[in-house]
């Protein structure tokens, strides 16, 4: 019955000799297994390589938490001296030893939020057109490689052409207006900074975008809308969470940022009058006066601004992963 | 009621189409002006002498970069050995550990590592390394921008890994060989491409920084080997000469940005595509 | 008189609350081909992977009752030893892709750090490959990636590179189901002549192959031994009614 049939498949084997292998070939083999397998030892031990595993995950954990910790000690100092009302206190005179942060909260608040409004005029139309208009193709590619570099310039080349292309001309414009032409000041920080976030906030609204559920897309268009309506009326609102986070994280990088800004900002420690003002961030007062700093109160203090950054910076980035991560896109 | 015309909506359309080409197009102008700025500046100051010879004091002609390249080059080294046994590492323990309390913690603290500002780096590294060393130092510096690369490492490492199949690990456990020796010679082995342009990217991002090590390398303008000293690097050079009131140290530094940029760019396209090549091999 | 080389005691395998494995109860002879039947998710590539301790990997996983390789208590030995004893080959082959053919046979070795003298090393992967029917057609480029064979070669690799470990018993999961068909009879040959060297116990839900190639067969239900019976009186009279019907084609 079935015996048969396999019977009438037979199969010429390209190599027959070696399976009827001669004893002492085998004799040989065997011995070498018990020799080897004797000898065989284990090594490391499955738990304690998970032990080290977890001894280098957990190094992580602590490593962050020195870090607060590092700086809520170092602040220490200021803190007791100052309170809570370092934050809002606007004399910073190392000379009388009084320090209040407030000047440069306003310098960081403004820079970052002006350069947030400018820098979204470009990146969303950005992720539309790449999430949505130009997904694929060398068009695509050509543009997201741009954008990706934008993210790769090294701050510094950013400060450094800042001051010497975009001051001169923002310095041609005070004068036109009437306005005191120092070229630095706010409004040359906020449009450097706006060009280095473009990236941040654009590839997630690409993201976002590009994950609208295409049926949604396709029953507007079926109910004779335009694409300008369906990007309008279906893309934004669905995307628009994720979008809001993606501003969200660059506003973080942008609290942060600091050698650009340093370069460019004038370096002022008082409250800036108008977007023509130089001023100070948080982050470009440390980096212009750390090495300067004479006295544990003048160096707490600015060790206490980076304090500020630090947990500022954090809760927004944190805020900004948590909602990307629940719109599900795989980062 | 009156109905929107279809013409005016099509017109709307289209000037909105062309509205969305324009800016996105505008937005990467800077890039173009960057590139050509600093390369019309830069590219004629780059000579022999510039990359060999040590910066010469104001006023007098010459003058080079050497200190800064090799600075840069000893602090990525130091950087190199601060981050990627224990970014290595902890990457495994991550992808070793998808579920878990633990590793979700872990990752978030990655996460937030990632995101603190670079001056605020800076300062730990001042802290922990400076003050009790009692000088700047090429190795402060080197643990700045070690802690840095850290979480791009980690990060990168526990996604190459996630990546490779598990028939591959079967395998080599259906043979009798441990759990470590299979992570170790196996897994790992089969994941090092991944791994290694995880570890060129985090290089990528900390070649240009400056804020972390304007007070733990601090600089220096002389030639420095030793560890323990301060140190420059193209960064901080940049930085001072651009911030600085004579003009023939702004040239310098054009040079120096031609030199730090195409660096930068040129790892980062790397980076990307070896990237894209790797992740096609699964 | 058969002799066993593997004897399954009362063995019940868990998935957490899911029994996949209700008390089986088994023998399989030695130097002989033992083919394990059933429908899908019968609970066959459990079985085996019982048998190499691999299904204990798998968070939430259970075992109940005993295993005797010769009179050794599989689980009281440690799986790793386990494992060097009872190879495994699997339905989609898996050589090392970073390695040659030649370190793919060795593998088992030098993973485990095993100091093998260069001969030694030769002698082995001949003769693996030999037993694996693979060497003529390798033997020129034995220092070449293994991912450059085609798929049936790429089993037939993964054959090799488990018996060079020297085995006492041999497990393949639906060896041939990822080939094809003349790749799929190279390796029915290669069975029938391996049992010479190491018993074989063959999963496949294709019928003809157990018919063709095993001696005797077990039929797999629901995680239930049903029948276990010589080959050949299984396939013309089977005693159970629902192997008839899995025979016959009524389900599966």
């Amino acid at each position: 019955m079935i015996k048969e049939r396999t019977d009438s498949i037979s199969v010429e084997l390209p190599e027959r000799v070696g399976i009827l292998m001669d004893r002492s070939a085998e004799d040989f083999l065997a011995k070498i297994r018990k020799r080897a397998m004797a000898g065989w030892k284990f090594g490391l031990s499955e738990s304690s390589f998970r032990k080290i595993l977890s001894v280098a995950g957990a190094f992580v954990l602590l490593l962050l938490l020195a870090i607060f910790f590092s700086l809520l000690i170092a602040s220490f100092p200021a803190i007791r001296n100052f309170g809570i009302q370092f934050l809002f206190s606007s004399t910073w005179d190392p000379v009388r030893n009084e320090f209040g942060a407030f000047p440069f909260i306003v310098g960081t608040l403004a820079t970052s939020f002006l350069a947030l409004i400018i820098s979204v005029v470009f990146s969303l139309p950005i992720s539309i057109f790449l999430g949505e208009y130009s997904a694929q193709g060398s068009m695509a590619t050509f543009i997201k490689s741009m954008i990706e570099l934008l993210a790769g310039v090294p701050s510094v080349i950013y400060g450094f052409c800042g001051l010497f292309l975009l001051a001169p001309v923002v310095r041609t414009l005070e004068m036109k207006l009437g306005v005191a032409p120092y070229g630095v000041g706010i409004l040359t920080a906020s449009l450097v900074l706006s060009i280095m976030i473009i990236p941040y906030s654009a590839s997630i609204g690409r993201e976002v975008i590009s994950l609208v559920p295409s049926d949604l897309k396709e029953a507007a268009l079926s109910l004779g809308g335009t694409r300008f309506e369906v990007i309008r009326k279906v893309i934004l609102p669905y995307a628009g969470s994720g979008i809001a986070a993606g501003i969200l994280l660059s506003l973080g990088r942008a609290l942060g940022e600091t050698m650009a800004v340093t370069m460019v900002i004038g370096n002022s420690n008082f409250i800036p009058k108008s977007i023509f003002s130089p001023a100070n961030t948080l982050a470009s007062v440390i980096a212009n006066e750390f090495t300067e700093a004479t006295g544990s109160l003048y160096l707490s203090s600015l060790i206490e601004l980076g304090l500020v950054l630090f947990v500022v910076t954090t809760v927004i980035n944190l805020m900004g992963k948590w909602i990307v991560r629940r719109m599900g896109v795989g980062e | 009621m009156k109905e929107p015309s279809i013409r005016g909506r099509i017109l709307w359309d289209k000037l909105f189409k062309a509205l969305i080409v324009l800016l996105t197009f505008c937005s990467i102008l800077p890039m173009f002006f960057i590139l050509f700025f600093i390369t019309s500046k830069g590219v004629s100051v780059i000579n022999w002498r510039f990359l060999t010879h040590l910066p010469k004091p104001v006023g007098e002609i010459g003058g080079g970069i050497s200190n800064a390249i090799i600075g840069t080059f000893m602090l990525i080294g130091i950087a190199t050995v601060f981050s990627v046994p224990a970014g290595t590492l902890a990457g495994i323990f991550l992808s070793e550990n998808r579920k878990g309390r633990l590793a979700s913690l872990i990752r978030l603290c990655v996460e937030t590592l990632q995101g603190i500002p670079s001056i605020v780096i800076g300062i730990i590294a001042y802290i922990w390394l400076v003050v009790s060393m009692g000088s700047f130092s090429a190795l402060s510096g080197g643990l700045a921008l070690g802690l840095m690369m850290l979480p791009v490492i980690i990060t990168s490492t526990e996604e190459t890994l996630k990546l490779i199949p598990e028939s591959l690990r079967e395998a080599s456990l259906s043979l009798g060989v441990s759990y470590p020796r299979t992570i170790l010679k196996v897994i790992l082995p089969a994941g090092i491409s991944g791994i290694m342009t995880g570890i060129l990217l985090s290089i990528a991002r900390v070649a240009g920084e400056t804020a972390p090590l304007l007070f733990t390398a601090f600089g220096s303008p002389f030639m420095n080997l030793n560890i323990l000293k301060p140190i420059n690097s193209l960064p901080l050079m940049i930085f001072n000469y651009a911030t600085s009131p004579y003009p023939e140290w702004h040239t310098l530094a054009w040079g120096a940005s031609f030199i730090l940029i195409v660096v930068v760019l040129g790892l980062n396209l790397f980076t990307k595509a070896a990237t894209k090549k790797w992740k096609v091999q699964f | 008189m058969e002799s066993t080389v593997l004897r399954i005691e009362n063995f019940s395998a868990f998935f957490g609350e899911n029994q996949v494995l209700k008390e089986f109860n088994l023998s399989i002879p030695q130097n002989r081909v033992t083919a394990i039947m059933g429908p899908s998710g019968c609970g066959k590539t459990t079985l085996i992977r019982c048998i190499n301790r691999m299904h204990e990997l798998i968070p939430d996983a259970r075992v109940s009752g005993k295993m005797f390789l010769d009179s050794e208590d599989i689980y009281a030995t440690d799986p790793i030893v386990v494992r060097r004893q009872i190879g495994m080959v699997f339905q989609k082959p898996n050589p090392f892709p970073m390695m040659s053919i030649y370190d793919n046979v060795i593998a088992g070795y030098n993973l485990n750090g095993v100091k093998l003298t260069k001969e030694e090393k030769e002698k082995i992967v001949e003769e693996s490959l030999k037993k694996a029917a693979l060497w003529d057609e390798v033997k020129e480029s034995l220092h070449r990636r293994g991912t450059f064979l085609s798929g049936g070669q790429q089993q037939r690799l993964c054959i090799a590179r488990a018996l060079a470990m020297g085995p006492a018993v041999l497990l393949l999961d639906e060896p041939t189901s990822a080939l094809d068909p003349r790749a799929t009879s190279h390796i029915e040959e290669l069975i029938v002549q391996l049992k010479e060297t190491v018993s074989i116990i063959l999963v496949t839900h294709n019928m003809a192959q157990a018919a063709r190639v095993s001696d005797f067969a077990a039929f797999v239900y629901l995680g239930e031994l049903v029948e276990f019976e010589p080959t050949e009186r299984m396939f013309t009279a089977p005693k159970n009614k629902m192997t008839e019907e899995y025979l016959t084609g009524k389900f599966g």
